[in-house]
């Protein structure tokens, strides 16, 4: 559902070109947990940022559910990333004012679902992810994890069929870290795509299919033979 | 997004953001306030200027001694500095025309009035029987002065409201002798109460017969001949043959000016209306600087929610949606402070007004329209900008900031 053909993305710093991605090609199944791993400044920020439409690419064709979504205009891609992607972040990104319910709804506010629904919805999904007695707090006032796993509901609600988290746990105890990790691999099991970019080798290994990068290049793409 | 999730978001993000957004819209109210308070100054100005001339009288032509060679009042004629007086003859020779109905020669001085102990400085007014019905003036007590020639200098005099209450209290004043300079003068009436006009309060003055005014101030001048002409229809013709008149008396020099009263309203109409649009601009200004103050933090608040701007964009806000949602936000201040604008110049006319009673204070309608719509179109005209900085931040930069 994920294809890349011959994708680079440079950057200009300075008067130099910077070879983020060196002709990427690339398929992703639906409902495949995959990792990313490598090196800092190896490319794979900038892979998932190309694959979640925030960027993109220099050259090369990207085809998202059969669909080329690097010819869509800003409008058609924002619409895309609301319908299809849900991102998950090293630092939440939570909206400091606004309370868990409402960070949570603000995907369906942006999608003009109406009031009944959206109230509906997010009651249901923090009551799966245990956080119903926590619906009125701000971000300040909830733990990391708490933190985290508001963020995964936000990203989840709208039913996106790829789910992109950039270090999930990078801020995050190692105990917590490892429910969040739980969490997201739950999902994989309802049938979302989850590409999770990630240091961590332990958090690397778990996922089926493992992707190394190193300078802007895909050096090794191994699938985990025994399924759990 | 839904319009009203829209202005949901943006008010939220508003009330957070409190100290910020009250400092904006005080800027934006004093602004309003500002051009509401001016402009009904201005106005009230404009109403209590003609509201003075129309109470002079209808159908009046006034004839000043002297004359200036551009159209216009000047000063010297207003306080009767001129080389030639007008005489009473004069006055009496603009009865010949046809078209005047009545006239009433007007001589001006101050003098000290006293009835035994009691004593005050006092306007005093030298006229003729047909004050009364061209002034529009009306009698409580007794009579007005009698119907004789104009230059019969008998000693009666016609006393304001407020005269006959400091000089005799609660006694009878009408047959009463009173005092004026050197000479003394029996009171054979007592106006009733009317209030100002032309800078003149009635209730202050006390009227003698214009001869008699003569003698007390030693002259042979007058400051005003008050004309009536017969009809609306007869004032320019009044006018005219006044001035006809006037030139013969004065041996072929024109050396007075005639005027109508609706030209001196009309004149003074349009100079205060354009002195308060004037002022009503300078402050405008002041709505324009609000503006920019509104831009200025918008600016500093997109940059402080880069980070919200970027989430919103990976959850998929289209560029033009974050557009809207700081353009809501702008809108909503400047709403609100126009509001608070308007109810605060509302407010301070009303004051003003409680203040200077004789100042008929209230805001044009036009004012403020005017000042709500300078208020909402500066403050979306100045959004413009941050709102598209907004929408053109690249996601993934403000998102990498922590």
């Amino acid at each position: 559902m994920i294809e890349f053909s011959n994708v680079c993305r440079n950057f200009t710093v300075g008067d130099q070109q910077v070879h983020a991605l060196r002709d990427i090609n690339l398929a992703l199944g639906a409902g495949e947990y995959i990792s990313i791993m490598g090196p800092s400044g190896s490319g794979k920020s900038t892979l998932l940022n190309l694959i979640g439409l925030l960027d993109r690419p220099s050259s090369g064709v990207y085809k998202l559910d059969g669909l080329d979504v690097t010819t869509l205009d800003d409008e058609q891609q924002a619409r895309v990333r609301r319908e299809k992607i849900g991102f998950v972040f090293q630092f939440f990104h939570l909206v400091p004012r606004l309370t868990a319910a409402m960070n949570i709804e603000l995907p369906l506010i942006l999608g003009g679902v109406n009031v009944e629904e959206r109230k509906e919805r997010v009651a249901k999904l923090l009551e799966s992810y245990g956080l119903t007695d926590r619906a009125e707090h701000r971000p300040e006032q909830l733990s990391g994890g708490q933190r985290q796993r508001v963020a995964i509901a936000r990203a989840t609600i709208m039913r996106p069929s790829v789910l992109l988290a950039d270090e999930p746990t990078g801020n995050l105890d190692s105990v917590t870290g490892k429910e969040v990790i739980r969490l997201l691999e739950q999902l994989t099991e309802q049938g979302v795509t989850l590409i999770m970019v990630t240091h961590d080798r332990d958090n690397g290994d778990r996922a089926l299919r493992q992707i190394t990068m190193v300078d802007g290049q895909i050096v090794g793409d191994g699938r985990k033979s025994d399924q759990p | 997004m839904k319009l009203n999730d829209t202005l949901q978001f943006a008010s939220h993000s508003l009330i957070s953001a409190r100290s910020r957004s009250v400092l904006m819209i005080i800027a934006m109210s004093i602004g309003v306030a500002a051009v509401v308070i001016l402009t009904a100054l201005g106005e009230g100005a404009r109403l209590y200027v003609i509201n003075q001339f129309s109470s002079l009288g209808t159908n009046l032509v006034i004839v000043f001694p002297g004359r200036s060679e551009t159209a216009g009042v000047n000063p010297g004629m207003l306080i009767g500095q001129t080389p030639r007086d007008l005489v009473l003859d004069d006055a009496m020779a603009v009865l010949r025309s046809s078209a005047v109905r009545r006239m009433a020669p007007l001589a001006v001085g101050s003098a000290l009035v006293s009835n035994g102990p009691l004593n005050r400085e006092v306007v005093v007014l030298g006229s003729t029987s047909e004050l009364l019905a061209i002034r529009h003036m009306t009698m409580s007590q007794g009579q007005f002065l009698p119907e004789a020639a104009a230059d019969a200098a008998s000693p009666v005099v016609v006393i304001g409201a407020k005269i006959k209450e400091e000089l005799f209290g609660i006694e009878n004043a009408v047959g009463s002798w009173l005092r004026i300079g050197d000479r003394r003068f029996r009171v054979i009436g007592i106006l009733s109460s009317q209030g100002e006009a032309m800078g003149m309060n009635t209730d202050e003055l006390v009227i003698v017969p214009v001869a008699s005014a003569h003698m007390l101030f030693n002259t042979q001048g007058l400051l005003r001949i008050l004309v009536e002409a017969k009809s609306r229809e007869q004032i320019e013709r009044a006018r005219s043959e006044t001035e006809q008149i006037l030139f013969k008396q004065h041996s072929g020099e024109r050396d007075v000016t005639v005027v109508t009263q609706d030209a001196m309203v009309a004149t003074f109409d349009r100079i205060l209306r354009t002195l308060t649009m004037a002022v009503g601009g300078i402050a405008a200004i002041s709505l324009a600087v609000a503006g920019v103050m509104i831009m200025n933090v918008m600016l500093i608040a997109v940059a402080q929610r880069t980070q919200e701007i970027g989430l919103l964009k990976a959850l998929g806000a289209p560029p033009a949606q974050i557009r809207r949602i700081f353009f809501a936000e702008a809108v909503l201040l400047s709403l609100v402070g126009s509001v608070i604008g308007l109810l605060l110049g509302q407010l301070g006319s009303f004051a003003i007004g409680q203040l200077y009673p004789t100042l008929p204070v209230a805001p044009p309608w036009w004012a403020l329209i005017a000042a709500f719509s300078t208020a909402l179109g500066s403050g979306i005209l100045f959004s413009v900008w941050p709102a598209r900085r907004a929408a053109q931040l690249d996601p993934v930069a403000a998102l990498a900031r922590r």
